[in-house]
């Protein structure tokens, strides 16, 4: 009996986006790894142009009364700096690699909602070009800050385009970041491969489904000041305006009820990095894993609860200021714990200083200083004094450049191999480091001082007071040195992904299921995803007399 | 050696107890440092992988008792830090009860306007106040947010639109106060300087006596012509109706354009000449005055006294 077949047998192959090459292949992709990829090469462009506002600012800077640049676009420049490295830079990176990541950590296929994580970036992307849009237009960039506290914000105060093209952008990728955090929750908390429980799950997957519930809790919070702002700038609404019956002090109060969070959305994945590379380099369990996640979700709720520190001197009175001093200072108890966590993981280790883990061991100080310089600042009467000052530009750059972007620069060493199949050259990546580590301590150790002497921030220029002259060329001269160490970092990732030794699976002898799987992987991730039976796959399959328990 | 200012240099009673807190919060912070990065450094040589060994070190997950050790030491540190940070807050911002403000600042963009309302004196951007002596000040703003801070004499403050605050100001001993605007206000924000001169009660006597007194009208030379004009030049517009600061005793003043020069008579010739040079972008409108002009009106301002 012969069969007829229902369906004819296909021939050809279907026309797929896949199969193309070329530019379609990423424009068009919902793969999570294209996407993931996309995110990186977007953020750097960003960064490359956030460090040069940065660079142009510290020139200005570099002696007392100079005249380089006018006040106007100085105050675009900082506005442009802070709204670029936190929007468009560092949160974005987080949220990218994350995408790149969980999936492959997870022994899943894609993301729970490819298409929305497709939307996610392209919105981000439109956030950044409506951003940068604004130089264009007449009177330049936004002027107002990367907070644009209100009512200097408003129209009465700056007629310019600016703060409408920053809100609208702002919009745009806070929107995409709110879809990011539900596609990770989605992702995270079904898509897991069998074995992979929550008791099991990489910390880095840990940290990003905590910053995940946090961008999905704060930035509807912004999104709805700036909802406010907009229509207070376009049609005339005044919920901000003092003069017709607003309040400028709440749109403090919606800001940095999302603002402070972000610093957690900022910092999270970043920890998340850093307890992937030091138990890896260190060849140890990470110690106290229950503690690491713990009190990642203290330091998420924590956060919600601590955003008026950033307004001691608005003058909001003794009780309510104490109470957001210590709700601030309680964070830094969970965080404490990570870090000596952290340092007991490589006691009794065999500490390999490859690229990943000197900037993984380097973030631990330096994040430790700016964590210190935060418990100082969330007493009302010091922070009366330091706050904006450049104790606090300092303060937050030791969190922001010497914690995040360090565990960032960690992160895209230990991950390079994975994502392109080369080695990065480690003769470059150890330059790369020694010159972000002379160039950031040099730059920032300094404003400590500038601060606590009475320097304010946001200022083009300063009268020439006894060392302000020095102690800001000092920091110009080291801003110099870290623009040196960004080209060697560029270059490093140009030369390599050309002419690196090729990979392997696994050149780490790492543990978490994405290196079981080729360098780069497939387009469907995993051929066959190991069994998991505990927190180290990879370790129990290396090791099947001794796996963990 | 120059003497740093800030911190460095606390002036008031309120500064010392600001500066107490944060010197005893900074070593012990610095103490922490210390350890953690000695702990680090031992722990990077000590167990650095040596070339020839490839075996994995024991497998070590973690010790409860260890994590609750490190949980209750910060929480102690943090406890101490709360407790006396609560005193110095305490010390620093009594309250206020019911009484008058003996001095009223309120915020323009960019300088600031000055007005002791027990003594009707009204002035800008320089304050006056008698050295030991805890003065109450009312702090108010007309349009954006700005803040009052002198960093040797203690705390900063916002200068809200729509939000009344006030502070305690002293200083112990003599001297020049220099401060700043320490809220982001525009585009003049760096130049929005302001001084406090702490003074002997006489001296603060004297100047009260003379700034509540009103300068006679120069009838003769130049600076007659200089008060002619600056009535017909429209100067009156904003600096008799408190858009623009107070000029009646300018000459006496220190500074001119909230701290953006020194207060010469060649200077105040070069700002009316061409302000946009020495302050872009602020309100003062260049207006075009002959070399006469400048002349007769600097005169005038110099004759104010």
């Amino acid at each position: 009996m012969s069969r007829i077949p229902l369906v004819p047998e296909i021939t050809e192959p279907l026309p797929s986006i896949r199969e193309s090459e070329g530019l379609l292949a990423w424009v068009a992709s919902i793969d999570h790894k294209q996407i993931g990829i996309m995110y990186l090469i977007a953020t750097l462009f960003f960064f490359l142009v956030g460090g040069i506002e940065a660079l142009l600012m510290r020139i200005q800077l570099v002696r007392p009364e100079n005249d380089f640049i006018s006040p106007e676009v100085f105050n675009q420049l900082f506005t442009m700096h802070g709204t670029t490295m936190i929007f468009f830079v560092v949160m974005p990176f987080l949220i990218g690699i994350g995408v790149y990541l969980v999936p492959l950590m997870i022994g899943a296929r894609d993301m729970a909602f490819p298409r929305l994580n497709a939307l996610s970036y392209w919105l981000f992307v439109l956030g950044g070009l409506l951003l940068y849009f604004s130089f264009f237009t007449q009177s330049g960039a936004p002027d107002v800050g990367w907070f644009a506290y209100t009512p200097l914000s408003e129209k009465p105060f700056t007629l310019n385009k600016g703060p409408t093209y920053w809100v609208l952008g702002l919009l745009a990728t806070g929107i995409g970041s709110v879809a990011s955090g539900l596609n990770n929750i989605v992702t995270i908390i079904t898509l897991r491969t069998p074995g992979l429980t929550m008791r099991r799950l990489p910390l880095f997957v840990w940290m990003i489904l905590v910053t995940s519930f946090l961008l999905i809790f704060v930035m509807p919070i912004i999104t709805s000041a700036f909802a406010m702002l907009l229509l207070d700038r376009l049609l005339g609404a005044t919920f901000f305006m003092p003069a017709t019956g607003g309040s400028a002090i709440l749109y403090q109060h919606f800001f940095w009820g999302f603002g402070h969070p972000e610093v957690y959305i900022l910092i999270l994945p970043a920890f998340g990095i850093i307890s992937e590379v030091i138990p890896v380099f260190s060849r140890k369990p990470i110690y106290g894993y229950e503690f690491v996640a713990g009190s990642t979700v203290a330091i998420g709720l924590l956060s919600l609860g601590v955003w008026a520190h950033h307004m001691f001197a608005v003058g909001l009175g003794n009780v309510f200021n104490a109470f957001f001093a210590i709700a601030s200072m309680l964070i830094a108890i969970p965080t404490g714990i990570k870090v000596l966590n952290w340092t007991a993981t490589m006691w009794g280790g065999k500490i390999h200083f490859a690229t990943p883990m000197l900037f993984a061991v380097t973030f631990l100080i330096e994040f430790v200083v700016g964590g210190l310089s935060g418990v100082a600042i969330a007493s009302p009467p010091i922070d009366w004094q330091a706050t904006d000052t450049y104790f606090i530009v300092a303060h937050f750059h030791y969190t922001l450049f010497g914690g995040s972007l360090f565990a960032i620069f960690a992160g895209v060493y230990y991950w390079f191999p994975k994502m392109s199949g080369r080695m990065p050259s480690e003769r470059l990546g150890k330059w790369h480091f020694w010159l972000t580590v002379i160039g950031f301590n040099l730059t920032f150790l300094v404003q400590h001082l500038l601060g606590l002497m009475g320097m304010p921030r946001r200022v083009y220029t300063y009268h020439d007071l006894p060392y302000w002259g020095d102690m800001n060329l000092i920091s110009t001269v080291g801003s110099l040195i870290l623009g040196l160490s960004v080209i060697v970092f560029v270059w490093n990732i140009i030369a390599s992904l050309r002419s690196g030794i090729p990979a392997g699976n696994n050149p780490w002898n790492a543990w978490t299921l994405e290196w079981a799987t080729t360098s780069p992987p497939p387009v469907h991730n995993f051929d066959l995803v190991p069994p998991v039976h505990g927190r180290r796959p990879l370790w129990d399959l290396a090791h099947p007399d001794m796996p963990d328990k | 050696m120059d003497k740093l200012g800030g911190v460095f240099n606390a002036s008031s009673p309120e500064m010392e107890a600001m500066v107490d807190l944060t010197l005893f919060i900074i070593i012990v912070a610095v103490a922490i440092l210390g350890i953690i990065t000695i702990a680090i450094t031992y722990i990077l040589i000590r167990y650095r992988r040596r070339s020839a060994d490839t075996a994995e070190p024991r497998q070590d997950f973690g010790s409860t008792k260890v994590e609750i050790v490190w949980t209750v030491i910060p929480a102690l540190i943090v406890g101490v830090f709360f407790f006396s940070t609560i005193k110095t807050m305490y010390a620093v911002n009594p309250p206020f009860g019911d009484r008058e403000p003996d001095l009223v600042i309120i915020g323009h963009q960019w300088w600031w306007e000055l007005f002791y309302p027990k003594s009707g004196v009204r002035t800008a951007n320089e304050v006056h106040i008698p050295i030991g002596k805890k003065l109450l000040v009312r702090l108010n703003s007309v349009d954006v947010i700005h803040d009052f801070w002198v960093p040797e004499l203690g705390p900063k403050i916002d200068l809200v639109p729509g939000h009344t605050n006030h502070i305690w100001l002293s200083a112990s001993k003599p001297g020049v106060y220099l401060g700043a605007c320490a809220e982001f206000c525009g585009v003049q924000h760096a130049n929005m300087r302001i001084r406090v001169i702490a003074e002997t009660q006489e001296d603060f006597d004297k100047w009260q006596e003379e700034h509540r007194k009103i300068p006679p009208t120069p009838t003769t030379g130049e600076a007659a012509l200089g008060a002619k004009l600056f009535q017909e030049k429209a100067c009156t517009n904003c600096h008799l109706t408190g858009v623009g600061p107070d000029l009646t005793h300018l000459s006496s003043r220190q500074t001119l354009a909230a701290g953006a020069l020194e207060n010469t008579p060649s200077n105040l010739v070069k700002w009316l000449k061409n302000p946009e040079k020495y302050k872009p972008s602020s309100y003062m409108p260049n207006m075009k005055l002959t070399d006469v002009e400048v002349n007769a009106i600097v005169a005038y301002l110099e004759a104010l006294k």
